[in-house]
């Protein structure tokens, strides 16, 4: 239909808007995401905080770049709308909180360019940005992306100061040995492969009792799985999500690691280990739910939110990572349409397939 | 609620949104009676079906209440003189049509006597046969006063027809902003609980549902109050969601069936009235009245003395407004000019238009309040599946609808949507789905035109070629029987002429 066409006609029904708009949307997201990147500054210093800046400027760069590119008139209007800004911020979440500079430049370019752009912009891309940027990350550089730091509070004496901090961004500082640390899933992973069971190597002081708390090695966003979980509340309560899929994902993931935990707690991690490990929270809540890439409706919300838990779960398990929640997302987007297709909401008045209900016979006229 | 319900909210969520009502204070002011205008402007075509072929001659003088245009066709409503006066000429006028197009209207100068003709009335309705109460209805030009103006009496009779055994009285009222539903329940309630008697008889359904949004409590009261004592009428509160007041999903919430999508409401036994055409049925069949004024809501931000005025089908607008308290500021700041409620009415393009057997409200909406804004890319967000009251994919139609993929947008469902705009209402990209859908049906119903079209030619092409075998083949046998005639003819002659030599 030409927009002509359209122009001529009169102005259809409604006159009223309900007020919602793009970017207010992304803007409660943002905030939602606020508290644990705070408290993800604080364990992690300076250097995670030029990283957070670095990537979200990356990613608002190459969508100005890439819509100039393409003569798009409305650079200003869509770079307004928070979505290039957000994504940013969610890899952000996800990578090590000491990466090096360049990993954030390289990976706002995945994101935007070939996570976005490339499939037409806003709207029109098949995989989450940030993840396809997060993989892509992972497999090319797989030795800055597992660098863990211990969590090192900005008010402790050996935390780094501001040029300490730049310095370490850029790389002209070796992260010191002695902050070197694994993350868990990746520590578990390991210690198993080296016959080492769990009962063992999680003995001491890796209990799941303080990563409620947060202040254990891992990716920026993932270390407060508890304010991530409140943000992903406030996203609920003000309507931006529904509980399908967040609930679903959590239900794929905690529900095999049940069974398994259940069945050989030796080789099988813990329901809250899974829960609160990696990016569990992060993905349930902020990365699954993203509108683009998700199913439509409830329903179909269900079965994509299962698909990613269960597939988290294996990878993490069985899987030659120690993370899987991003390869899991990417693997069940690539479903989405086909859910989308056979996941429906029923027409009132008609039956799930699409026929009208039956008039009833005695009252036919 | 039931366990189904319970399970189909949790999975599904609920349909519909909750706009601002802006009901009050309009609401609250009674209802005050505008004089006649000097002059009324009286559209041909202010119901659903064929347009009333007019019955008066200019400078024709009438009474209130005579009949100036006929019905034509099954599904049409007349239209009598609102007052008495002149008819100063039969032409053409901006009317509220959603086309835009101008309307043929009966022109009516008022004589300022608004002298009744002669009525009949009935004072007992209940003796008189389910047809005679139809035949009144539909001589009185009654139309459902809801907005969709559907002739009342084609309804009436259908039902009776069609064993209807419930009667579901619309007193939703749940477009924003309007309230002469809510007004018209609080003032004359017992009217209206007549009229439904009235409807009740001549439909022979058992019982009427009376469905009002919970946000009138002061409307559920006074008809409470009005039908206590009658059984056969139960006053119903629903929850205040729109589109509640549509005909669908008021049946569903009222009595928990669903109509079928290619079936009418008469099929699983319902039938849907307004609570003010129950009201216009009432005075039609008790004094004989024919539906000559109506209840308007005049709101919004630029309107200065909101509130509902009771005036003379065929009045201007722009008079109306004036009577009202006119605008704030002389105008300046208004936006946009709805006829109407504003999630279903339509935007007209000055204030110079009648209002009409369906004219609900007229809004005056300042920038604000139209939220007139730059559509942006869908960003597959999802409200508008939830916010549909039909099931429906409005971000899928519109998309195949963009792409000139109409078959697929009809797959998915195009037929079944009710225009109610809740989709675009929630849409966070701004994108105006409901024009797309109109567009779209629009489309549709000229290539349904254009296909009746040509099979009607076809149909014609066809019977000149049978008529012209007929006539070949008639002139061939006429031809052949002639020439037989005209050999028996020789050979009896002939055997004449044998018979004469040989004797
Ligand atoms: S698609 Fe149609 S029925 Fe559904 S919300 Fe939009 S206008 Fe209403
Ligand atoms: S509400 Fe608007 S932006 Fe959201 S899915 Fe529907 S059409 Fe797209």
């Amino acid at each position: 239909m030409s927009t002509q066409s359209l122009a001529t006609q009169p102005i259809a029904s409604p006159h009223a808007h309900g007020g919602n708009s793009v970017t207010r949307t992304m803007f409660r997201v943002q905030l939602a995401l606020a508290p644990a990147t705070l408290y993800g500054f604080w364990l992690f210093g300076w250097p995670s905080f030029f990283l957070w800046l670095l990537t979200i400027l990356s990613c608002l760069g190459f969508e100005a770049l890439s819509l100039k590119l393409m003569g798009s008139a409305r650079i200003k209007v869509t770079l307004w709308d928070g979505s290039a800004l957000l994504t940013g911020w969610l890899l952000a979440m996800t990578l090590p909180p000491w990466a090096p500079w360049w990993v954030a430049i390289i990976g706002g370019f995945i994101a935007i360019v070939i996570g976005k752009q490339v499939f037409g912009g806003v709207g029109q891309n098949v995989f989450n940005p940030a993840m396809v940027a997060r993989v892509a990350l992972l497999v090319s550089f797989p030795v800055p992306l597992t660098q863990w730091v211990a969590p090192l509070p900005v008010t402790s004496l050996a935390a780094p100061d501001f040029i300490h901090g730049l310095q370490i961004f850029l790389g002209n500082q070796a992260t010191p040995d002695a902050m070197a640390s694994a993350s868990l899933l990746g520590y578990t992973k390991t210690e198993l492969s080296r016959g080492i069971d769990l009962l063992h190597s999680l003995g001491g002081d890796h209990g799941a009792l303080f990563s409620w708390a947060g202040t254990r090695a891992g990716s920026f966003g993932e270390s407060a799985s508890l304010l991530i979980l409140a943000g992903g509340f406030y996203l609920l309560a003000t309507g931006i999500i529904t509980w399908h899929t967040p609930l679903a994902v959590l239900a794929g993931l905690a529900i095999p690691a049940a069974i398994g935990h259940a069945v050989d707690p030796t080789h099988y991690l813990s329901v809250s280990t899974h829960l609160l490990s990696g990016a569990a929270m992060l993905g349930a809540f902020f990365i699954a739910t993203d509108y683009v890439t998700s199913p439509n409706t409830g329903a179909g919300q269900i079965v994509f939110g299962l698909g990613i838990g269960l597939l988290t779960w294996i990878i993490r398990t069985w899987g030659g990572y120690p993370e899987g929640m991003a390869f899991a997302v990417l693997l069940m987007n690539a479903l989405t349409p086909v859910i989308d297709r056979f996941v429906k909401p029923r027409i009132l008045g008609r039956d799930r397939k699409g026929k009208p209900l039956d008039i009833p016979e005695s009252k036919g006229a | 609620m039931g366990v189904r319900e319970l399970i189909s909210r949790l999975f599904v969520g609920e349909w519909g949104v909750h706009p601002d009502d802006h009901k009050r204070p309009a609401a609250e002011q009674p209802v005050r009676v505008m004089p006649v205008p000097a002059r009324l402007y009286l559209p041909l075509q202010q119901h659903l079906g064929g347009p009333a072929r007019p019955v008066v001659l200019v400078g024709q003088r009438v009474r209130k209440g005579e009949l100036i245009a006929d019905a034509q066709g099954m599904v049409s409503a007349p239209i009598h003189a609102p007052t008495s006066g002149t008819i100063s000429s039969v032409t053409e006028i901006t009317a509220p049509h959603p086309s835009g197009l101008t309307l043929p209207a009966i022109i009516l100068d008022a004589d300022g006597a608004d002298e009744w003709c002669e009525l009949q009335g009935c004072d007992d309705p209940f003796a008189l046969t389910a047809a005679e109460i139809g035949k009144r209805v539909a001589a009185a030009g009654v139309v459902g006063l809801g907005g969709a103006a559907f002739p009342s009496a084609v309804k009436l009779t259908g039902a009776a027809r069609a064993k209807v055994t419930t009667l579901v009285m619309n007193g939703g009222e749940c477009e924003p902003y309007l309230s002469c539903d809510d007004r018209l329940m609080r003032e004359q309630a017992a009217g209206i609980v007549d009229g439904i008697r009235i409807m009740l008889h001549a439909t022979g359904a058992q019982v009427a549902l009376v469905g009002i949004e919970d946000n009138k409590p002061e409307a559920i009261a006074a008809m409470r109050a009005a039908a206590a004592g009658v059984d056969t009428i139960q006053v119903r509160p629903v929850p205040a969601r729109y589109p509640m007041g549509s005909e669908k999903q008021l049946i569903q919430v009222l009595t928990g069936t669903e109509v079928p999508a290619d079936g009418r409401p008469a099929d699983i036994g319902i039938i849907v009235h307004n609570v003010g055409t129950a009201l216009a049925v009432r005075t039609a069949v008790r004094e004989g009245k024919p539906l000559i004024s109506r209840l308007v809501t005049v709101n919004g931000n630029c309107a200065a003395n909101p509130g509902n005025i009771e005036v003379r089908i065929g009045t201007l607008a722009e008079e109306v407004i004036a009577f009202a308290g006119g605008l704030k500021g002389d105008g300046l700041g208004l936006a946009r000019r709805v006829m109407g409620g504003p999630m279903m009415g339509m935007q007209i393009p000055h204030w110079r238009v009648p209002v009409v057997k369906g004219t609900s409200g007229i809004l005056a909406f300042d920038a604000a309040e139209a939220a007139e804004q730059e559509p942006n890319p869908c960003i597959r967000c999802g409200s508008c599946v939830k916010a549909c009251p039909m099931g429906l994919l409005p971000l899928e139609m519109s998309s195949r609808i963009r792409n000139d993929a109409l078959p697929d947008a009809i797959d998915l469902g195009l037929k079944d949507c009710i225009a109610c705009g809740c989709c675009a209402y929630v849409c966070p990209s701004k994108i105006p789905l409901v024009q797309y859908f109109v567009h779209a049906k629009g489309e549709l119903a000229s290539q349904d035109r254009a296909k009746l079209r040509t099979d009607a030619t076809k149909k014609l092409a066809q019977q000149r070629q049978a008529r012209l075998e007929r006539e070949t083949r008639e002139k061939a046998e006429a031809a052949a029987k002639r020439k037989a005639e005209r050999e028996a003819a020789a050979a009896a002659k002939a055997a004449a002429e044998t018979s004469r030599t040989t004797t």
